[in-house]
């Protein structure tokens, strides 16, 4: 059995319903990315994982107990998020924002140990924001932010790592730069590392396991070698491609096909879903 | 820095689609007149003695001098004067909650109120000034005194809406303790301070009227000018910079525009509080942040509370009445506990 | 700015410490070979030292003061039991007992405020803003006005007040959860109403008891003895342990419901905690000196800028809270003698006047 499971979870926000009956397996020492067009849920079913949302039906299963009813500071050492919002507050330090993320390892006693600051030199050398320890995190840059953010889940050094959209304001390099840490993490740590990720290549590149939803439902489930086809892509996100093999890796690359290529229908079909996420967004 | 967006709010929770929010936000604008002119007719009908709609009519526009005519008379002064002030606040609120981007601003906040405050009951002690039409220069002096220094000091030309809250907060800080240091001592300031700060309309007169009426003329007129700067404000400084917005002369006359409202409202009437932030608070959870909506509703809607509020407070307490400051925020106060506990989260 | 002074602090460490400490600017870890180790910021500590130098100098130049002024030593000799019988008595059962009100209400009033305003991450929801001084307010001119109560009746109106206002805030907030932000706003609603009632009540009262009003309504020292400090003292003692214990929770809660509840802390649980304490805090305070204006709101403020740490800044606003009262109450009695003004009028202007200073000299450093 793996260590974080889903077992027919109904997720909803108020009275409006994202999923209903969902059951996820999260594979142990996976690096599974969630991948989906714009609204499918799949923040949600990252949020639902980390138990930031209690599902309305169903269960979400850590080592085999309810997520809810375990104790928050062990769930916080076994499991760590990075979620999409998070606020600085006024006037903090890279450091001492990093050094936030020992929380769950500390008590009234034990403020900060010799094991906590070894940990945050660490995370902070991993992420390659050492030099940026005495600055002020409202002085950074957002690429720089976000780092400062992966090194503080990085610091609460958990087993099991969720990160929502990581690289959303990241700049190619760092875009690649998070990916290769997420990916040198799992490889070389054994963490398990469950992230929601835009960029389906970027998804098919890293991923060991790969989940596509779509209006709440999974779609697909597997390796990304297995599963990512045109006719996947198709059903998942409405956009016709070709799969072809990524010449460094080997691993499925999606290319969408030219706006030329595609029938009027289908360019009109485009058209009006990117005005639906458009007037959605507003 | 003062407001956050809280993690639940995103963009799961769209209020209403906007095309219907469109339609809704057209239609609701005559609708809204229609009630301010009922409200308007209550305000005159309504008191001691109540007068048929047909002695309203006569006294309206046929004064010959009879009793109900002069009732009609002294409450047509009052209406006036509520209808004013009512607008005024709804778009001093309006403006400020836009410039410190937080929908908490109000008049208060800025230390308006307390300039007043302070003045009056300086007037009163200090000057010996007993009739209400002589606390209407103080006030108003003391209010846009205030205003400019909390200009001054939130640091005018590099103002912040934080900096310009908390210099707000200090100088009302400061100014209340003399207005109670002052009132401990002095009894007959007392007397008037208490019933002055609680906010009434009934000491209007045609002469108040004519004294103020050029200061609500001009901040109305620079307030709704002020729509579409402030629009661009709201999206955060740097948006607002790249948009090519003018954000120190923006800030700068947002400040004059709420001084000169809030001054004046509050030298004729006393300090009203609340109106000025609940109205504009409710207008934006059906118009959406669009200030040229916003203001033209928080300048409808205002009067409308604030009329409404004083004609309840004539019906209640009959003979006598109850003042309206008192009756608005009875009556406000709940309402607007009502739409924020509805509403997810309040936005900005 | 900010880095040129930084830079200058980091380096000092840096050599000391070599690389290590180099990224923790100004915390200081302590620890024991059995593994204990506390986590302290130098700055804050120093200032937290220095408040409380200040609130005790001024306790004991208050305790002085009067209609028999006291050299400073001979206080000092009284309060360890060494001053002669006339001396202990004005010391023990006039002066020191107020002293002891003006500090525990400071302290209060300063945590309240710091926990409102962390809570509501609103430098503006302070418990003045959010009605519960409005309630205690009400309940105390209910008992002035209406009853023309004793000074003990009024104490316990006050109390019923502040407590039922803050219980009231708490269940119209509540819905699954108390957010931020909707409960500065539902506060605001309700110290509107409450607000209103008082303004009712002032008009309605005769002369006489609505100078008393505005006397209780400003907040004041005087009369206060030991029977207000052991209630007091009593909740703090219980009540300020409680909330300290919970303050690195709430320094996490700082980033967002999301971050602190991924890092362990059960958010909505220490939130209703952190509400309960800080509604009994400043209720208590309320009851035992009168709405006193604006500490609750400008000591974590000033707290703030003096560490220039993030945090609620728990502590420090303790300190500057007794700090500040206790000044007050000082400047009060020593520039308008000695019952003449209520202490509340000086907090005020002091507060205010402070907090105006603070922002004209930030901005000439270039901060904020």
């Amino acid at each position: 059995m793996n260590r974080l499971t889903a077992e027919n979870v109904t997720l909803a926000y108020d009275q409006r319903v994202i999923a209903e009956k969902l059951s996820v397996e999260i594979p142990d020492n996976s690096f599974t990315v969630i991948v989906g067009p714009n609204a499918c849920g799949k923040s949600t079913l990252l949020r639902a994982l980390s138990r930031m949302l209690k599902p309305s039906r169903g269960r979400v299963l850590l080592d085999g107990s309810v997520i809810q009813s375990m104790p928050a500071k062990q769930v916080a050492r076994t499991l760590g998020l990075l979620p999409q919002s998070s606020i600085a507050p006024d006037g903090i330090t890279v450091g001492d924002l990093v050094g936030r993320g020992r929380y769950p390892h500390q008590g009234i006693l034990r403020q900060w140990s010799t094991e906590d600051e070894r940990v945050v030199q660490e995370s902070m050398a991993q992420t390659g924001i050492s030099e940026l320890a005495d600055r002020y995190v409202d002085e950074l840059s957002g690429g720089q932010r976000q780092r400062v953010w992966i090194a503080m889940a990085l610091a609460q050094q958990t087993p099991l790592l969720l990160l929502d959209e990581p690289t959303t304001y990241l700049d190619i390099q760092h875009q690649i730069d998070v990916l290769d840490l997420c990916a040198e993490l799992h490889e070389e740590q054994g963490r398990t590392l469950v992230a929601v990720l835009h960029d389906l290549n970027h998804a098919a590149r890293y991923a060991t396991h790969l989940i596509a939803l779509r209006d709440g439902e999974i779609i697909a489930e597997g390796a990304p070698k297995d599963i990512v086809t045109a006719d996947l892509v198709e059903r998942v996100f409405g956009l016709r491609c070709q799969v072809i093999d990524d010449p460094e890796t080997g691993t499925p690359l999606v290319v969408p096909a030219a706006r030329k290529g595609r029938t009027k229908q289908e360019n009109e079909q485009v058209t009006k879903q990117a005005k639906a996420v458009a007037t959605g967004a507003s | 820095m003062l407001v956050d967006s809280p993690p639940e709010q995103r963009a799961e929770t769209a209020p209403a689609p906007p095309s219907k929010r469109r339609v809704l936000r057209a239609a609701g604008l005559p609708v809204s007149v229609a009630v301010l002119v009922l409200i308007v007719l209550a305000s005159i009908a309504v008191g001691a003695k109540d007068l048929s709609l047909a002695e309203v009519w006569h006294g309206l526009f046929h004064d010959s001098g009879t009793y109900g005519d002069v009732v009609v008379g002294e409450r047509l002064s009052r209406t006036v004067l509520g209808l004013l002030a009512g607008a005024a606040l709804g778009l001093a609120g309006a403006v400020l909650q836009a410039l410190t981007r937080n929908p908490l601003a109000d008049p208060g906040l800025l230390g308006i109120n307390a300039g007043a405050s302070a003045a009056v009951v300086t007037g009163i002690t200090f000057f010996g000034v007993t009739s209400l039409t002589g606390y209407v220069w103080f006030a108003f002096a003391g209010a846009a005194g205030v205003g400019a220094l909390v200009w001054f000091l939130g640091g005018s030309r590099g103002a912040t809406p934080v900096r310009l809250v908390l210099a707000g907060t200090a100088i009302s800080a400061a100014l209340f303790g003399y207005l109670q240091a002052v009132m401990i001592m002095d009894d007959a300031a007392l007397g008037r301070m208490r019933f002055w700060t609680v906010g009434s309309l009934a000491s209007a007169t045609t002469g108040t009227i004519r004294e103020v009426l050029p200061f609500f003329v001009v901040g109305t007129v620079l307030a709704l000018a002020l729509a579409r700067p402030l629009n661009a404000m709201e999206m955060g400084d740097d948006t607002a910079k790249a948009l090519g917005a003018n954000l120190n002369r923006t800030r700068a006359l947002s400040m004059l525009a709420a001084t000169v409202l809030c001054g004046a409202a509050t030298a004729a009437c006393g300090p009203i509080v609340f109106v000025g932030l609940m109205i504009p608070h409710i207008v934006r959870s059906f118009t959406g942040p669009d200030m040229r909506w916003i203001l033209p509703y928080a300048a409808i809607l205002s009067p409308v509370l604030l009329l409404g509020a004083d004609v309840l407070g004539r019906i209640v307490a009959r003979p006598s009445e109850l003042q309206v400051g008192i009756v608005t925020a009875v009556l406000g106060g709940p309402v607007f506990i009502f739409l924020v506990r509805r509403r997810r989260t309040a936005q900005l | 700015m900010k880095t040129a002074k930084n830079g200058t602090a980091k380096n000092g460490e840096t050599a000391k410490n070599g690389k290590t400490a180099k990224y923790v600017k100004s915390n200081r870890a302590v620890r024991t070979p059995g593994g204990l180790s506390l986590r302290l910021d130098v700055r804050a500590v120093v200032v937290v030292v220095l408040l409380l130098l200040l609130a005790l100098a001024a306790s004991v130049l208050l305790i002085g003061t009067g209609d028999f002024d006291i050299p400073a030593v001979d206080v000092l000799k009284t309060l360890v039991g060494q001053g002669n019988a006339g001396q202990e008595f004005i010391v023990n059962e006039l002066r020191l007992p107020r002293v002891l009100v003006g500090l525990l209400v400071g302290g209060a009033l300063g945590v309240g405020g710091a926990l409102f305003q962390a809570i509501s991450r609103n430098p503006l929801g302070s418990p003045d803003v959010l009605g519960l001084g409005q309630g205690a307010t009400a309940g105390a001119l209910i008992m002035i006005v209406l009853f023309s109560g004793s000074s003990a009746q009024v104490t316990v109106g006050a109390l019923v007040g502040g407590l039922v206002t803050g219980l009231a805030i708490y269940l119209l907030a509540w819905k699954r959860g108390v957010h931020g932000y909707r409960l500065v706003l539902v506060g605001i609603g309700v110290s509107a109403i409450v607000t209103a009632v008082n303004g009712y009540l002032m008009t309605r009262a005769d002369i006489v008891d609505a100078s008393r009003a505005v006397v209780w309504m400003t907040g004041s020292l005087n009369g206060r003895d030991w029977d207000q400090v052991w209630p007091l003292l009593a909740l703090c003692a219980v009540l300020v342990p409680l909330v300290l214990t919970n303050g690195r929770a709430l320094r996490m809660m700082e980033m967002g419901d999301d971050v602190s509840y991924a890092l362990g802390v059960r958010v909505e649980r220490v939130r209703a905690l952190l509400m309960v304490a800080a509604v009994l805090l400043t209720a208590a305070a309320t009851a035992a000196a009168g709405p006193v204006s604006f500490v609750a709101l400008t000591a974590p403020q000033l707290a703030r800028r003096l560490t220039r740490s993030p945090g609620p800044n728990l502590v420090p606003s303790l300190c500057m809270g007794a700090a500040l009262l206790v000044g007050a109450d000082f400047v009060s009695q020593r520039v308008f003698g000695a019952e003449q003004l209520p202490v509340g009028v000086v907090t005020g202007v002091l507060g205010g006047v402070y907090l105006l200073w603070l922002l004209v000299t930030e901005r000439k450093a270039g901060r904020i």
